[in-house]
């Protein structure tokens, strides 16, 4: 038995006298982790009896948030909807003019066999002619020539997954190196941007994000710094019983834990909202572009970076004003 | 327990409140700090519980030299001591059990062990039953009994209590200062700042007396008897 436990086991003496006796605090860390409980859920119960100016501090978190994150959401439905448009971002293989139709077969079947082609359509000299007739309004012009100048080509079409422009030059590069093709050509400036476009948006939303943080920031600190002015007396009289700062910050961090989280789900209810109100609309319009799409929610990876972030500005927003202002009220 | 070595305290802006005092209270011992008002006993309580630290000269509180004593050190010197306030410094907003049992938790005491002390701190100054009801449906008396059971209830070594009895008729403060000495009776050392020459005179403790931030008198309460200052006498 240790020593420690002997100790234990002599019997008390009578405590209810009041005398000073030096014994040390039994499951220190129990009642340590107790406390954060009890402080966690006590500072709810204080916001909770001030539903109104809860709500009104929650509410502008809430909006401040909801803005980057509905734009986040927003952005990512077009990145969505424009990698859906497979069938747009195309690579034209013009061949060489001597070319058999058999080869130019072959070298369509080859072209199949790859990785990230979903389709290869050949089109003929003379259907290439036929069309180019027919679109340009050249015809007569064209008569005139005793050989069809135009070279057969070979539309190649990429699967979903090799859409993206990094793909999309692997693959013309590849093509380039084919024997029988002439000229590998790849139109899709307009794919780049997009991508471009998307890029700025994410930017932008980055930067809003930034900006908007920085005013939870200020909501949070300055809601937590009249808190603590309006409970002066006791931050006083608790420091004058013993309390370490650290004891006398915690419900105040603990509240601007709940502020944060507050917004952050209101936020999250907002963009739902949002979203649900668009997502008619947008229906229609995908409808008649004759397009199976439809406006996406928020994933679960935005749910965790919109809590997350609300949490963080929640109780980053109250340590700075605890820490600025908790210094300044001492006993006197 | 409280040992003052040639202390000064001077406010900015020039004013003395203490000047060269020196006295030594022994664990254990009971006394009386008296005076008019201005005559410094509320800067030497502050001094005591570092809510100011003295311009000259060591403050000695358990055997820690308050003048080393770093800031973030002060929470558990304060935890040493009890301290009555004329006020009584209750928070309004919670019931007097959750007043009482502040102290322990700042301590981080379990919780079974805060509902024993509590009731037993509560026990000792006859409020008992009042664990549940809120500070402001409690009379002078039994608030400053609640404060007095939240100064004791952590066991320090060391009372100090600020006009205890300033705002009670004479029967309650006789009952206070009847509370006060049963906790000297079991070892705690206390100091009580009071003008109150009427209820301490019926008492037999040492008295320490400020004049002007200078220590005038320390000798006994029964020296007050009769109005005679006898300077120098010990107790």
């Amino acid at each position: 038995m240790s020593p420690r436990r002997e100790r234990r086991k002599k019997p008390r003496p009578d405590n209810s006298s009041g005398a000073p006796l030096k014994q040390r605090p039994r499951g220190r860390v129990n009642a340590y982790l107790t406390h954060h409980l009890w402080v966690l859920v006590s500072s709810l119960g204080v916001l909770w009896r001030t539903p109104f100016a809860t709500f009104m501090t929650a509410a502008v978190i809430g909006i401040a948030l909801a803005l980057p994150a509905g734009l986040h959401v927003l952005l990512q439905n077009v990145q969505n909807l424009s990698t859906g448009w497979e069938g747009t971002a195309q690579m034209s293989l013009f061949l060489k003019q001597d070319v058999s139709e058999k080869r130019i077969k072959s070298l369509a079947k080859k072209l199949r066999g790859w990785d990230g082609v979903a389709e290869v359509r050949y089109i003929s000299r003379k259907q290439a002619l036929e069309e180019f007739k027919k679109l340009s309004g050249f015809g007569g012009a064209l008569d005139s020539l005793n050989e069809n100048p135009l070279p057969a080509v070979l539309m190649v079409r990429p699967t979903s997954a090799a859409a993206e422009p990094g793909q999309m030059e692997l693959l013309l590069s590849k093509a380039k190196e084919l024997k029988h093709v002439d000229l590998a050509q790849l139109d899709m400036e307009w794919v780049r941007r997009l991508s471009g476009i998307i890029e700025l948006g994410k930017r932008g939303v980055l930067l809003l994000g930034s900006l908007l943080s920085l005013a939870i920031l200020l909501v949070i600190g300055n809601t937590i710094r009249l808190t603590i002015l309006s409970r002066r007396d006791e931050i006083v009289v608790t420091k004058l019983i013993g309390a370490t700062n650290a004891f006398i910050r915690r419900p105040f961090l603990y509240t601007g834990f709940w502020y944060g989280l507050m917004g952050a789900v209101l936020a999250w209810i907002l963009v739902g909202l949002l979203l649900s109100l668009l997502s008619g609309p947008v229906g229609r319009l995908s409808f008649l572009y004759n397009s199976q799409f439809s406006l996406g929610g928020m994933d679960l990876e935005t749910t965790a970076i919109l809590l997350g972030s609300g949490i963080m500005l929640g109780l980053l927003g109250s340590w700075l004003a605890v820490g600025r202002h908790l210094q300044a009220i001492e006993p006197s | 327990m409280i040992q003052f070595d040639n202390v000064n305290k001077r406010y900015p802006g020039g004013h003395e409140a203490l000047s060269g005092v020196s006295f030594h209270i022994e664990p254990g011992e009971m006394a009386f700090l008296t005076g008019h008002s201005g005559a410094g006993k509320s800067s030497l309580l502050k001094l005591i519980a570092l809510i100011e630290r003295a311009s000259r000269g060591n403050v000695i509180i358990d055997g820690q030299n308050l003048n080393r004593l770093k800031n973030r050190q002060i929470p558990a010197l304060r935890r040493k001591i009890g301290v009555v306030f004329q006020n009584h410094n209750l928070l309004f907003d919670r019931t007097v059990y959750d007043n009482v049992a502040l102290p322990l938790i700042i301590a981080g005491y379990h919780q079974s062990e805060v509902g024993r002390r509590v009731r037993a701190a509560l026990d000792k100054v006859g409020l008992l039953g009042k664990e549940r009801a809120m500070p402001i449906t409690l009379s002078g008396g039994e608030q400053q009994r609640v404060g007095i059971a939240r100064a004791v209830v952590n066991r320090p070594p060391l009372l100090l209590a600020d006009e205890p009895t300033g705002n009670l008729d004479p029967e309650l403060s006789a009952e206070i200062m009847k509370l006060f000495e049963s906790f000297n009776q079991v070892g705690v050392s206390v100091l009580i700042a009071t003008h109150d020459h009427d209820l301490i005179s019926r008492l037999d403790h040492r008295l320490l007396t400020l004049k002007q931030g200078r220590l005038d008198h320390d000798g006994s309460t029964s020296d007050l008897i009769g109005q005679t200052v006898a300077a120098g006498g010990e107790s």
